[in-house]
């Protein structure tokens, strides 16, 4: 608790000690109503003159003035202890309300605490301290274990691992060698690290991310631009109806109905009225239900730009995918080796080193599938035919590995792959020893995340890619996709998202997720981008609405059901509270409900609303 | 030019009000108040003097909601 909020709760203490001792206290007329007076204004005198304010400054319509009326009215008509309950009830409210923002205020930035306070630089020697922001492109600073990394680099020198939690949610460390380039924000685990920057610090991923978040609740979805509308045109009706209520049936019984007009009466279920009309549940409850959920999500990685795109992923029908880099790794790898009589790792040796002169990407992925150092005093003889592969002598055994041209040239009958990708065929000695299979490859979680999305409701999943139509096919086919379209250009897609867009309901909502290279424009054509796998990448982070910021495509179901569940809880509370609020403004009218159960649906459905807009932080287990 | 300030408020309301306060004071173009993240975002019109400006928006907010802050 802060300074202020336990002012409040001496407050509170000391006004609920005299009303409970004023209560036994024999004493009748004006001593009473002066004693009475003593608590109320202890409790309420910043609100009074709130309200007194609201008026002057031409606001007059707000909680403060519809709690001042309703007590001072209370006091009037000589309920003292009501009037002072209300007002002591209504702090009991505010203070509680102010904590529990307060606690999941500090909740979420704690857990975004990646905001690095300082860097450490070699100065003839000497480890000083500086300012992040002071360190220009190109410097080296010293990261010793347990800090921060305060911007963005290369390794230089030494050997961690680190702890990139804050950032991903991911709770495996990274290993961190030098060469390797690191981003701000993670956490330095284990050893010393000399980093070179390579950007400044209000450049630095750190600050990008910290900015965006900071800057999330900026984008008001509709439902919070709802109710501070509703807020604007509810509390001069409700009041207007407390007069009316309050004139009308007692002038109707006087002049009419001939009897008395019991104008008390009235006016006690008008104060009650106006206790129970209070917006505060909805107008505390709705901003803080979308920040629990943002801040939520962004502790699991998923970091969303405002709750307007929350409210959107929420009712989200479409997901379109772009396939590499997205749905695959990527990067080609070897995925089989077939037909082989020698075992698998010989032919791999044997195609490794007979490529081992080629810089092609495909003999890369060999050798990178081969994992151990070449020793290519091993290979004599290497003939590269263009277009077709290499023949090489490896410990004096010929090997010809290339496509199918490569066999049919040497005279070598081969078997085809029915495998999607890129075949290098292998013959020993002039006989077929087998192909290899290098493709790019299907993450683990693709297949999972387009059946958890299935699950969650998504009505169609689209895959869009620049590669051949049998590679798109078999991918789609493999991960179950509903539709695919391949061998576009990056132009092609925009006009194909825009195709889909038109295709489907006003209502239902598409989401583009992309790596965010290349896929700017259709992550801001689509109703929501969404980037992954954003760690270090800027454009991603410029361009997306909602950045996952790791490579694993399961966050997308996972985002969607934050969002989901942050919308259900949005949609509880306004249902909630308008319909306790409804109910008992009608018993209130009739009389039926007295100023404590008005005190129960202001305050207690605030309480209630508020505890329940927290849950939209708990994601964790979605 | 666009300016970030760290507030202080204790409710959501008083934030709105705070922000349409600041939206309407002279030389500020677009103002948007984050009350979770206790920060407001000014954007001035060009050729105005933030500091200036900024004086002005504590003034009118102040006259809004007495128990505010805008740290400058």
């Amino acid at each position: 608790m802060n300074k202020k909020q336990k002012k409040v709760l001496f407050r509170i203490i000391i006004a609920a000690v005299l009303v409970l001792i004023l209560e036994n206290i024999p004493v009748e007329g004006y001593l009473r109503f002066a004693l009475y007076l003593i608590p109320y204004l202890v409790i309420g005198y910043d609100i009074l003159k709130k309200a007194v304010k609201g008026i002057l400054n031409k606001q007059v319509f707000d909680e403060n003035f519809l709690m001042a009326v309703a007590t001072v009215g209370a006091i009037a008509l000589g309920d003292y202890k009501e009037g002072t309950a209300v007002m002591l009830f209504y702090q009991i409210g505010e203070l509680f309300q102010s904590y529990a923002v307060g606690k999941s205020r500090r909740n979420i930035s704690d857990l975004m605490d990646i905001r690095p306070d300082y860097a450490n630089i070699d100065q003839n020697g000497q480890l000083t301290k500086v300012d992040p922001d002071e360190v220009p492109v190109g410097s080296i600073i010293i990261v010793q274990p347990g800090e921060k990394i305060p911007l963005d680099g290369v390794i230089t020198e030494g050997t961690s691992t680190l702890n990139t939690s804050a950032l991903t949610g991911e709770s495996l460390p990274r290993t961190a060698a030098a060469g390797m380039e690191v981003i701000s924000g993670c956490i330095n685990e284990s050893g010393v690290l000399h980093i070179r920057t390579t950007k400044e610090f209000g450049e630095s991923t750190a600050s990008k991310i910290l900015d965006m978040v900071e800057n999330a609740s900026s984008k008001k979805s509709k439902s919070e631009n709802f109710i501070s509308k509703f807020a604007r045109v509810y509390t001069p009706v409700v009041c207007y109806s407390a007069l009316a209520l309050a004139v009308l049936p007692p002038v109707v019984r006087m002049l009419f109905l001939g009897v008395d007009p019991q104008w008390g009466e009235w006016v006690y279920r008008a104060l009650t009225f106006l206790v129970i009309s209070c917006p505060c549940a909805l107008v505390i409850s709705i901003p803080l239900s979308f920040f629990a959920g943002i801040g939520g999500a962004s502790r699991e990685g998923v970091l969303i730009k405002g709750s307007n795109y929350l409210e959107v992923l929420s009712q989200t029908d479409v997901v379109v995918f772009d396939k590499t880099g997205t749905l695959t790794e990527g990067v080609f790898e070897v995925t089989g080796i077939h037909h082989t009589k020698e075992e698998e790792a010989k032919i791999l040796e044997y195609a490794a080193l007979a490529e081992s002169y080629s810089t092609h990407p495909i003999s890369k992925s060999l050798q990178k599938a081969y994992g151990r150092v070449i020793d290519q005093s091993r290979v004599e003889d290497v003939q590269e035919i263009s277009g077709n592969g290499v023949i090489a002598k490896v410990d004096g055994r010929t090997i010809a590995a290339g496509n199918a041209k490569l066999m049919d040239r040497i005279g070598v009958e081969y078997i085809s792959c029915h495998h999607v990708g890129t075949i290098v065929h292998i013959a020993v000695d002039g006989s077929y020893a087998g192909h290899i299979v290098i493709s790019d490859k299907i993450k683990p979680t693709s297949k999972e995340a387009i059946a958890a999305l299935k699950k969650n409701g998504i009505k169609k999943n689209v895959m869009l890619t620049g590669d051949m139509k049998n590679v798109g096919e078999q991918v789609a086919a493999e991960l179950s996709m509903d539709e695919v379209y391949s061998e576009l250009l990056p132009g092609d897609k925009v006009s194909k998202v825009e195709e889909l867009l038109q295709q489907k309901d006003e209502k239902e909502k598409l989401a583009f997720v992309g790596d965010g290279i290349n896929d700017a424009p259709v992550l801001s054509r689509a109703d929501i981008g969404i980037a992954m796998g954003a760690l270090g990448s800027d454009a991603a982070i410029e361009a997306a609405d909602v950045v996952l910021m790791d490579d694993d495509p399961l966050k997308i179901a996972k985002a969607i059901k934050i969002a989901k569940k942050c919308m259900r809880i949005v949609y509880e509370n306004i249902y909630f509270a308008i319909g306790i609020k409804v109910a008992c403004l009608a018993l209130g009218a009739l009389g039926i409900a007295n100023m404590w159960v008005a005190i129960f649906a202001d305050v207690g459905v605030m309480v209630i609303a508020v505890l329940n807009a927290i849950r939209a932080l708990m994601v964790k287990k979605l | 030019m666009k300016k970030s300030y760290k507030i202080d408020v204790d409710c959501a309301n008083c934030a709105n009000k705070m922000e349409e306060a600041a939206q309407k004071t002279a030389g500020v173009k677009e103002c948007s108040v984050n009350f979770m993240a206790l920060k407001m975002n000014v954007e001035f019109e060009e050729g105005s003097d933030p500091a200036a400006v900024m004086k002005d928006v504590l003034k009118n907010c102040k006259k809004v909601e007495d128990d505010c802050e805008i740290y400058l």
